[in-house]
């Protein structure tokens, strides 16, 4: 088979290991889809979203800028710390204070031409899902759960069954000092992010009654002064872990303490550490896990090779503390998933019926035939059966209609019933004309 | 771009093809995995006749008020309360728990903090908030002196059993131990 030019002559040199990559089928492609020439265009003209410009994501954004992706949004709410120069290489001391998402475009646009890079300086709650339905792919490197499980929910929901357009893969990276993972989901068709929420161990805490009682290390006596001297004294209205003077109160509690049990260790940037719970990032891990993932981007995007997740492993955990090692296996979807188990269906309605009435109706439909539904909307309880002081609450709900509680069209509700312990059902609210 | 339309189809398929549903309708707002999860558990809960809840803000299932009344054990007679504050991450961090009285128990600090496993460093997404429940009531049947919040609390139960039950007794009621002044709890 012959290579297929993409790129005219006037273009670097730089590119022609990308297409030696992307334009020939190697031992693994699947003939069935792989096409030199549409793995090109398509790479051309995708659009892709990066969330997260910090330390994964200016190693994303760098890597997917050189792999041919040509149009790359990327959302960041945050500004630039001096801390962060050691390894997020797209800012300089002189960005200090500026948005990462801005600095971060303008930096990777200059460096590699003929790319357009998008930022958003927000959060990623500020957009709805048209916005997200504009992408094809989208790679997060972000730091906490709570955005992960935001966007995956998000994806998720999006999904309509009849339009291939709206399953949107989502590769997610993530690191913690010298471990990390590279996952891909394919929203409702492999196992989500909420699916794999047990992944993710919860720092190790120590108990309460160690710190109170027979405290051993530094951190115990600075996890003491966090979480009982302080509130055993109150030296401010509210602790504010960025403020130098709070922490200095901290550590000098916890020197005291350390000093009444003999515990050597204490020290200020160990107080700062322990109290604003940071792990420390390393660059070589925030690398690898970002190749890992703009590998298995421009795999999905090209077809050049099986990316994760089709059909068996989706997950790659790496660990650098003891030598180096991955593991790739097939984490399995969860049929109780409260995300991805049960999608939204939608239920056609009467807007002048009472919640009495559609509580009723959920015994009669064939695919719940629940006995006890408790339903809810988002922020808003509308019938709950249990506990007795709420059911109690929302009962003068039920001989309210749906559109005096509120409930608008196309609005999604969730009903639980303690005969299906392991569901939620979700339905989208189609009212009658 | 990859073919996710095949993969569907395989997997569909495989499924025994389940029935289709959806339309292209306006998005709105949905129930976030918290909420969902609290839900899930709040209509499994089994508060049996010793614990009752209050929401302050019924469409605010996230913060609730717990009250316990043990009928049996040392702390029997008295009313205890607990908020829980839910965290928009739960399951994968566990509830807040504080006790809202003063009260004299090893395993209860004075400020309320509560030292019960599953809260801190036991807690796991597979457990519940029926689970925590059930945790705190325990707490009230066998105060547990070998991991002490309260150490003067611990060191009592720990020396006489007879003379813990008389401090309890009297915290309870409002009055003093060791100096220390207890707020009355009994019904």
């Amino acid at each position: 088979m012959t290579s297929t030019e993409v790129h005219p002559a006037s273009e670097p040199a730089r590119w022609v290991y990308l297409d030696r990559i992307r334009t020939r089928p190697g031992p693994s492609t699947n003939p069935d889809v792989f096409s030199p020439e549409a793995a090109a265009a398509a790479m051309e003209t995708m659009k892709i979203l990066v969330i997260g410009a910090g330390g994964l994501g200016c190693e994303i954004l760098k890597n997917l800028a050189l792999s041919g992706f040509k149009d790359i949004h990327v959302i960041d709410m945050d500004t630039i710390d001096i801390s962060n120069l050691n390894r997020q290489f797209l800012f300089r001391q002189a960005d200090v204070g500026k948005y990462k998402a801005e600095v971060a475009a303008r930096f990777v646009e200059k460096r590699v031409k003929g790319i357009k890079i998008t930022p958003h300086n927000c959060k990623i709650q500020d957009f709805d899902e048209d916005f997200y339905m504009q992408f094809q792919l989208v790679v997060c490197g972000l730091d906490s759960i709570e955005a992960r499980r935001w966007i995956n929910a998000t994806l998720v929901n999006m999904v309509d069954e009849d339009v291939e357009d709206s399953y949107k893969p989502l590769i997610d990276g993530g690191t913690e000092g010298f471990k990390g993972q590279a996952r891909v989901i394919i929203p409702t068709i492999t196992s989500c992010i909420e699916c794999q929420l047990d992944m993710h161990a919860p720092r190790a805490a120590v108990p309460l009654c160690t710190l109170a009682s027979i405290p051993r290390q530094p951190e115990h006596c600075i996890e003491w002064a966090h979480l009982i001297a302080w509130d055993q004294e109150k030296p401010f209205p509210q602790l504010d872990k960025d403020d130098p003077e709070h922490i200095t109160w901290l550590y000098q509690k916890a020197l005291e303490r350390a000093a009444e049990f003999n515990i050597p260790g204490v020290t200020y940037s160990l107080t700062q550490g322990v109290v604003k719970n940071i792990i420390p990032a390393i660059a070589a891990t925030n690398s690898v896990i970002a190749a890992a993932c703009c590998n298995e981007a421009l795999k999905i995007a090209s077809n050049c090779a099986p990316a994760l997740g089709f059909p068996e492993a989706n997950y790659m955990m790496y660990s650098g503390n003891d030598s180096i090692y991955t593991y790739t296996f097939k984490h399995e979807k969860k049929d109780d998933c409260p995300v991805c188990g049960q999608l939204a269906r939608n239920m056609d309605v009467d807007p002048t019926w009472t919640l009495r009435e559609l509580v009723d109706s959920f015994a009669a439909r064939p695919e719940a035939q629940l006995k006890k539904p408790s339903v809810r909307a988002e922020g808003r309880t509308l019938y709950m059966q249990s506990p007795p002081s709420l059911e109690a609450q929302t009962r003068p709900n039920l001989d309210r209609t749906l559109v005096e509680l509120g409930l608008e069209e196309g609005q999604e509700i969730a009903v639980t019933d303690p005969a299906f312990a392991t569901v939620t059902f979700k339905f989208k609210l189609k009212f009658k004309q | 771009m990859l073919k996710i339309w095949s993969m569907k189809k395989e997997q569909q398929k495989a499924e025994n093809a389940a029935e289709g549903t959806t339309g292209v309708a306006p998005k709105k707002k949905k129930v976030t995995a918290a909420q969902l999860r609290v839900q899930k558990d709040l209509s499994e809960l089994s508060l049996g006749s010793t614990m009752t809840t209050e929401f302050p803000d019924p469409d605010n299932i996230l913060s609730f008020i717990l009250y316990i009344e043990p009928d049996e054990g040392m702390y029997k007679g008295g009313r205890f309360s607990f908020t829980f504050n839910i965290p928009a991450s739960f399951p994968h961090e566990p509830p807040k728990v504080l006790c809202r009285e003063k009260i004299y128990h090893p395993n209860i600090d004075l400020e309320g903090k509560v030292c019960l496993n599953i809260l801190r460093e036991d807690w796991k997404p597979v457990l519940n908030l029926n689970a925590v429940i059930v945790g705190l009531q325990f707490l009230f049947l066998e105060p547990n002196a070998s991991d002490p919040l309260n150490k003067e609390a611990a060191d009592d139960l720990r020396n006489s059993r007879d003379g813990f039950k008389r401090n309890v007794r009297q915290a309870m009621a409002g009055g003093s131990v060791r100096g220390e002044t207890y707020q009355r709890v009994l019904v």
